[in-house]
C-alpha cells in the first residue's frame, strides 16, 4: 500500500512547503537577534555585573519550578486520565486556565491568593509570619502557576495514549495500585512525561509577567533573565540583545542535550 | 529632563504593535476611551470593559479630521455636529494627550463639546514619545498635550508644532501606603527601613529616575524589596497591601481614591514633572484647537486638573 514519496527526503512537497515556511516564521525572528547583536562588545556586556546572577537564578528558579510541576503535575495528570472523580471536564478546564490567562493577570491572581493579603497568604502571614511574594520563593511559585498546565497536558495525552491491558495484566498479578503505577504506567508513559518537563522548563525559563507582578523584581533575589531583559530594553537596548542571547543559547544547550540523553529518538 | 508619570510610552514599546497601531482617535461620545493605560487596568480585571471600549474605537483615518468645511466622516459619526451651531468654532478637534490626563481630559471633552456644540473632540491617549512621534509622521492631530518637556521639546524640533507650547500642569512624587498604614510610614525616612515592604520604580523608567532624584536630595538610600517596571506596577502592589510605602506620582494617588493614602513630602520638588500643551504644525482645525487649549488653560481646565492632583504651573 505504501505510496512512492516523491523527492529525496521523503516529504510530499503539500506538507514540505508549508513546513518551510513555519519553520521561516520561527527563525526569522530569532535571525534578526542574531544579526543585531553587538558581538564586539558582547564579552563586556557578558562580564557585566548582575547577569551572572539573573542568569543562575533563572536556571534555578526554572528547575525548581519543573521540579514542583512533576511531584504536582504527574498525579493530577493521572486523576485527569484515570480516575472517575465528577466534573473531569470541569477540572481539566481549570488546569488549563493558567495558559489562557494573560501572565500578568496570573501574577495579580498569585498576590490575590498567596499574598501577605491573599485569601490563603493572610494566614501563612499572621500564623507563621510567611510573606510569599518579592521572596525567590515566589519566582518558583509564579514559574510553576503559569508552566504546570503544559505538563499536565502532555501527560494526560501519554496516559489516554497507553494501553490500560499492561496495568490490568499488573493488577491481576497481584501488585497494588501504587506498585502499578511506580512500576509500569510511569515507564510506559515516561516519554510523555519527559517531553512535559521539558516544555514546562522552558516556559518557566521565560516567564515574565507571573514572575514581575508576583514576585518583583530585585537583582540576586527575584529578577530573573527576562526581567533584566525588561528593564534593559528601557536604556540599553544592546544588552537586552545580549541578554536575550544569552538565555537562548543556554536554554538551546539544554533542551538538545536532554533530547540527546533522555528523550533521543522519541522526539 | 525625560520623566513624565506614567511611563506609557515604555509600556506601550513592550506591548505587541496591533496594539499600539489601534490607539489613534477613539470618539468620546459613543464609548469612552481606550489607552496605554487599559493595559495596565486589566491588572485590575477592568480588561474585559476595556476591550469592548476598544472594539468600539477605530483607527481614524486622515479624513477624520477633517475641518469645518468637509467633514464627511464627522457628520456621519457624530449626531451633534449636525446640529446648528455656533458660527466661530466646528468640526472635529483631535487631542492627542499623555495617558496620565486620561481621565481629567475625557471630563473636559464633554464639558469643551457642551460649551461649542458645533465641535466634536476626538481623544486620543497614549505614552507621551508615542504619540509625539505618531503627530510627527503626519497623524492628523490639532492638539498636543505631553508629560515631558523633552518629548515637546523634540516635536519643536521636528517642526510638527505651530506656535510655542504652554504649560498648562505639573506632577509630582508622592508616598502611598496601604489603607490603615500598616507600616505607619510618615516620610521619605521609612524608605530606608529594612523591616518595611517598600516598592519604587526601576531607575531605568522615568518614575525610577524622579524617585532616585528625590532620594538623592533627601539624602536617603533607599531599601526597596521590588523595583518595579512602572509606576503603575507600584501603585498595585500598594493597593494590593502588598508593601508598606511606595512612591508612585500624586495623580496616581488620586486615581486610586479609598483604595491608598498619599502622604506628601518636602524633597518632592526636587523632581517636577512639567506638563506642556501646543498646537499642532498643519492641525487640519487650528480655531477649535487653539480654543480647546484655551480652555485647558483656562480656569475649567485648571480647576479639573486640580482636581485630579495636577499642580499649577
Amino acid at each position: 500500500m505504501r505510496r512512492r514519496q516523491p523527492g529525496a527526503s521523503g516529504v510530499p512537497v503539500i506538507l514540505l512547503v508549508p513546513a518551510l515556511v513555519g519553520l521561516a516564521f520561527l527563525v526569522i525572528p530569532l535571525l534578526g537577534l542574531l544579526v543585531r547583536t553587538p558581538w564586539s562588545s558582547l564579552p563586556g556586556q557578558l562580564a557585566a555585573p548582575g547577569v551572572r546572577s539573573a542568569l543562575q537564578l533563572s536556571l534555578v528558579s526554572a528547575t525548581l519550578a519543573t521540579a514542583v510541576s512533576l511531584v504536582l503535575g504527574v498525579p493530577l495528570a493521572w486523576v485527569l486520565a484515570r480516575s472517575r472523580v465528577p466534573g473531569r471536564s470541569m477540572l481539566r478546564a481549570l488546569v488549563t486556565v493558567p495558559l489562557v490567562l494573560p501572565p500578568v493577570v496570573g501574577g495579580v491572581a498569585l498576590l490575590l491568593g498567596l499574598g501577605r493579603r491573599g485569601v490563603l497568604g493572610q494566614y501563612l502571614f499572621s500564623w507563621f509570619g510567611i510573606s510569599l511574594p518579592f521572596s525567590t520563593a515566589a519566582v518558583v511559585l509564579a514559574e510553576a502557576f503559569v508552566a504546570m498546565p503544559f505538563l499536565v497536558v502532555a501527560v494526560e495525552g501519554a496516559l489516554r495514549a497507553a494501553d490500560q491491558r499492561y496495568e490490568q495484566a499488573a493488577a491481576t498479578l497481584g501488585a497494588d495500585r501504587w506498585t502499578t503505577f511506580r512500576r509500569v504506567t510511569v515507564p510506559m508513559v515516561a516519554p510523555g512525561i519527559v517531553s512535559g518537563a521539558v516544555l514546562c522548563w522552558a516556559r518557566a525559563l521565560g516567564e515574565f509577567g507571573a514572575t514581575i507582578t508576583f514576585a518583583g523584581n530585585f537583582p540576586g533575589r527575584t529578577q530573573t533573565v527576562p526581567l533584566a531583559v525588561y528593564l534593559a530594553l528601557q536604556t540599553d537596548p544592546q544588552a537586552a540583545i545580549v541578554l536575550s542571547l544569552l538565555m537562548l543559547s543556554v536554554s538551546v544547550l539544554v533542551l538538545v542535550g536532554l533530547r540527546g540523553r533522555w528523550a533521543g529518538g522519541l522526539a | 529632563m525625560a520623566e513624565h508619570p506614567m511611563d506609557h510610552a515604555r509600556r506601550a514599546a513592550a506591548l505587541p504593535r496591533s496594539n499600539r497601531q489601534r490607539t489613534p482617535a477613539c470618539r468620546v461620545r459613543p464609548s469612552g476611551i481606550a489607552t496605554g493605560r487599559s493595559a495596565r487596568l486589566s491588572l485590575l480585571g477592568l480588561v474585559a470593559v476595556l476591550t469592548i471600549t476598544l472594539a468600539g474605537c477605530s483607527a481614524s483615518t486622515s479624513g477624520a479630521a477633517a475641518g469645518p468645511s468637509a467633514s464627511p466622516k464627522g457628520a456621519l459619526a457624530s449626531p451633534t455636529s449636525d446640529r446648528p451651531s455656533v458660527p466661530a468654532l466646528s468640526g472635529n478637534v483631535v487631542v492627542f494627550a499623555a495617558a496620565s490626563l486620561t481621565k481629567t481630559f475625557t471630563d473636559l471633552a464633554h464639558s469643551f463639546e457642551s460649551a461649542h456644540p458645533g465641535v466634536h473632540v476626538q481623544l486620543s491617549f497614549g505614552g507621551s514619545p508615542t504619540l509625539a512621534q505618531q503627530i510627527e509622521q503626519g497623524a492628523p492631530a490639532d492638539v498636543f498635550a505631553s508629560a515631558d518637556q523633552a518629548v515637546m521639546a523634540q516635536a519643536v524640533k521636528a517642526a510638527a508644532i505651530a506656535g510655542t507650547p504652554q504649560t498648562f500642569a505639573t506632577n509630582v512624587l508622592e508616598i502611598a501606603v496601604p489603607v490603615g498604614n500598616p507600616g505607619h510610614v510618615t516620610s521619605l525616612a521609612a524608605f530606608a527601613d529594612p523591616s518595611l515592604r517598600i516598592a519604587v520604580c526601576a531607575v531605568q523608567v522615568p518614575c525610577g529616575a524622579a524617585s532616585a532624584k528625590v532620594f538623592a536630595v533627601a539624602g536617603i538610600t533607599p531599601r526597596p524589596d521590588t523595583l518595579e517596571q512602572d509606576v503603575t506596577a507600584v501603585l498595585t502592589k500598594v493597593e494590593l497591601g502588598e508593601v508598606d510605602a511606595g512612591l508612585v506620582y500624586r495623580t496616581d494617588v488620586a486615581v486610586a481614591g479609598a483604595k491608598v493614602l498619599g502622604i506628601p513630602f518636602p524633597q518632592s520638588g526636587a523632581a517636577v514633572n512639567i506638563y506642556p500643551i501646543a498646537q499642532v504644525a498643519h492641525a487640519p482645525n487650528p480655531a477649535a484647537a487653539v480654543a480647546f487649549i484655551d480652555y485647558v488653560r483656562g480656569p475649567i481646565g485648571r480647576q479639573a486638573l486640580a482636581q485630579a492632583g495636577f499642580g499649577s504651573p
